[in-house]
């Protein structure tokens, strides 16, 4: 086998492993606006709250330690306690779900019935104050995030493929498990909203408001609940790329990403926003080595996601699974 | 001041029994801005009975309808359900109370199919809580086959096996109209509230439409509140009429009684009004 097609599957495959991480956060993104057509622009500071958090948790930091120390004029800054990982991921979780609820109850809640834009204005709020409060609770240097997933080539696989093309492929473990851990993730979300009555409430509301309060349902808890599992998604997504490439600030902007992905999946389609995850993560990175290094000087990644999600939208504004658009003239 | 009035309960023609008050309205007034659509009302409906509220477009029928679930709150007056009065609620919490309802222009999940639509009128009737739903164990499983059970007895007695598993999206209107009357039904509500169930259908719709109202009000002896306009087929099926002209209660009775008010019959020819 020619070396260069050898070297185009293993880009193939780590596109798909980096699209399975655009997929995470776009879910999130698809999530609440179902449920609420807001379209949450917070999404990915919520994954980088829900990583800072996690650290801070698991390595003892004391929430606002500047702000209590130049208030009382003390020194803290640790409680001198480790938390185990999975211990903290719980915890974690609590303090999405009070989130949630926090963001329902004193923003969304007197937002309800308002035009779209003024709801999206919302939540650009909401993710610079959220970047604030992380800023302030957790402080802003650079930390890394080890809750105990595997890390590092796999060699299983690059024997494998070692034997079978004469060249070992690079897949990161860490890689594989992400990849895992989304499907996981993916079938619970869809077993959970198929199957069980908060499933079957949400999907209502997700379809219909009126209809959905005329069965009972109300559409504060709903919209406390999918906010919760966007934070839920928005955790596993900062556990992801926490673990990858260590939390820092820059990792809010992976949620600009998302974009493209639900330009190319659709807005309101859970296995759009999979596919287009996927197909954004192995696009720009065949792109970039197919066409971008060798013809175009590189640096490509940063923007194949938004030219694609550009021509979609030239040709297919609903995305590849969104629902038709269809207009009455 | 009458709560529940058993004394007064009594057995209709075709052998239905007809028990006391089980709503109240009392004085309702509801204002939208200057506009008073609904000018201090009152009327009651008892258990079993099917009772119309008619009148002319823009009346205030559909508003009235919208007090009694709770999408509207009045400005003035009570709603007393179950012999209290009701304090100020959401529309899922008077569902809750097991008041359900159909809406003029049908609000159905159009994404679901009918099966499902039906389901989330089980929805009142589901306890168990989120963390037993979520790993999905012995209650909610038992819980979700029982309520799986009376949704598949309403499909069956609506006529709408053929179209169980069908999305509702394509589904012709008339249709439409009775998988939401099927997913009210299954919600087993204590009042059944139907915004205009018969309009823009045709004759033979209307016809099967008023037999299943008929069925559900004999069969399992659902109060049934419905709003219409086409005056025939609301005289053939109820037992008590309010009609409603510009905001105010101008008859209320028996439909004979109400067919010979003069004030209706001038609110129908359009007298006018000075």
């Amino acid at each position: 086998m020619p070396e260069q097609l050898a070297f185009t599957i293993e880009v193939f495959l780590n596109g798909l492993m980096a699209g399975v991480l655009y997929a995470l956060v776009a879910l999130g993104f698809v999530l609440i606006y179902k449920a609420s057509g807001i379209f949450n622009y917070a999404q990915g500071v919520m994954a980088l709250f829900a990583a800072l958090t996690l650290v801070g948790i698991m390595e003892g930091q004391v929430p606002f330690a500047h702000l209590i120390n130049a208030i009382l004029g003390t020194d803290v800054h640790h409680f001198g306690w480790h938390v185990p990982a999975f211990l903290a991921i719980g915890l974690t979780m609590v303090v999405m779900i009070v989130l949630a609820y926090l963001v329902q109850r004193f923003v969304f809640r007197y937002l309800v019935g308002q035009e779209p834009i003024i709801l999206f204005m919302a939540t650009i709020g909401l993710a610079y104050f959220m970047e604030g409060v992380g800023d302030l609770m957790w402080g802003s240097e650079i930390k890394t995030l080890d809750v105990g997933l595997p890390q590092g080539i796999n060699i299983a696989i690059d024997e494998t493929t070692y034997g079978w093309f004469g060249y070992g492929f690079f897949i990161d473990n860490l890689d594989i498990v992400a990849a895992i851990i989304a499907i996981l993730l993916v079938t619970g979300l869809v077993l959970f909203a198929q199957y069980t009555k908060q499933g079957r409430a949400m999907r209502a509301v997700a379809d219909d408001h009126q209809a959905a309060l005329s069965v009972g349902v109300s559409l504060n808890f709903i919209w406390i609940l999918v906010w919760s599992l966007a934070g839920f998604v928005a955790l596993v997504a900062g556990i992801m790329w926490g673990a990858k490439s260590g939390v820092q600030f820059s990792l809010s902007l992976i949620a600009l990403k998302a974009l493209p992905v639900l330009m190319l999946g659709g807005f309101t389609s859970i296995p759009g926003a999979i596919v287009g995850g996927l197909i954004i993560g192995v696009g720009e990175k065949l792109f970039e080595f197919l066409i971008g290094a060798p013809f175009l000087g590189g640096a490509t990644e940063n923007w194949f996601a938004y030219m694609l999600a550009l021509i979609f939208l030239v040709f297919r504004p609903q995305g590849l699974f969104g629902e038709k658009i269809i207009e009455r003239v | 001041m009458r709560v529940t009035d058993m004394t007064t309960e009594y057995t209709t023609a075709d052998g239905r029994r007809i028990g006391g008050t089980v709503m109240e309205m009392k004085n309702i007034t509801l204002r939208f801005g200057g506009v008073e659509a609904i000018k201090n009302i009152s009327f009651d409906i008892r258990e079993g009975e099917i009772r119309a509220i008619i009148g002319p477009n823009g009346a205030g029928k559909s508003s009235m309808l919208n007090v009694i679930s709770g999408f509207y709150v009045p400005q003035d007056g009570e709603v007393w359900y179950k012999g209290a009065p009701r304090p100020p609620m959401k529309p899922f919490e008077v569902a809750q109370q097991g008041i359900a309802r159909t809406f003029q222009n049908i609000a159905l999940f159009e994404g679901m199919s009918v099966l499902d639509n039906v389901m989330t009128g089980r929805l009142t009737h589901m306890k168990t809580g989120l963390f037993a739903q979520s790993i999905w164990k012995g209650k909610a499983e038992q819980e979700e086959t029982e309520n799986r059970e009376v949704a598949e007895r309403i499909i069956d007695f609506l006529e709408i096996q053929a179209i169980r598993k069908t999305p509702v999206a394509r589904l012709p209107y008339g249709l439409k109209k009775r998988v939401e009357l099927a997913r009210a039904l299954a919600a087993e509500p204590t009042i059944l509230l139907l915004d205009e169930p018969m309009a823009g259908m045709n004759v033979e719709e209307k016809e099967d439409m008023s037999r299943f109202i008929l069925d559900v009000n004999d069969e399992f002896g659902t109060t049934i509140a419905l709003i219409e306009h086409d005056m025939g087929v609301v005289m053939d099926l109820s037992d008590r009429v309010v009609v409603m002209d510009y905001g105010k209660k101008i008859g209320d009775g028996t439909p004979d009684e109400v067919r010979n008010n003069q004030d209706v019959i001038d609110a129908y020819l359009g007298v006018s009004h000075d």
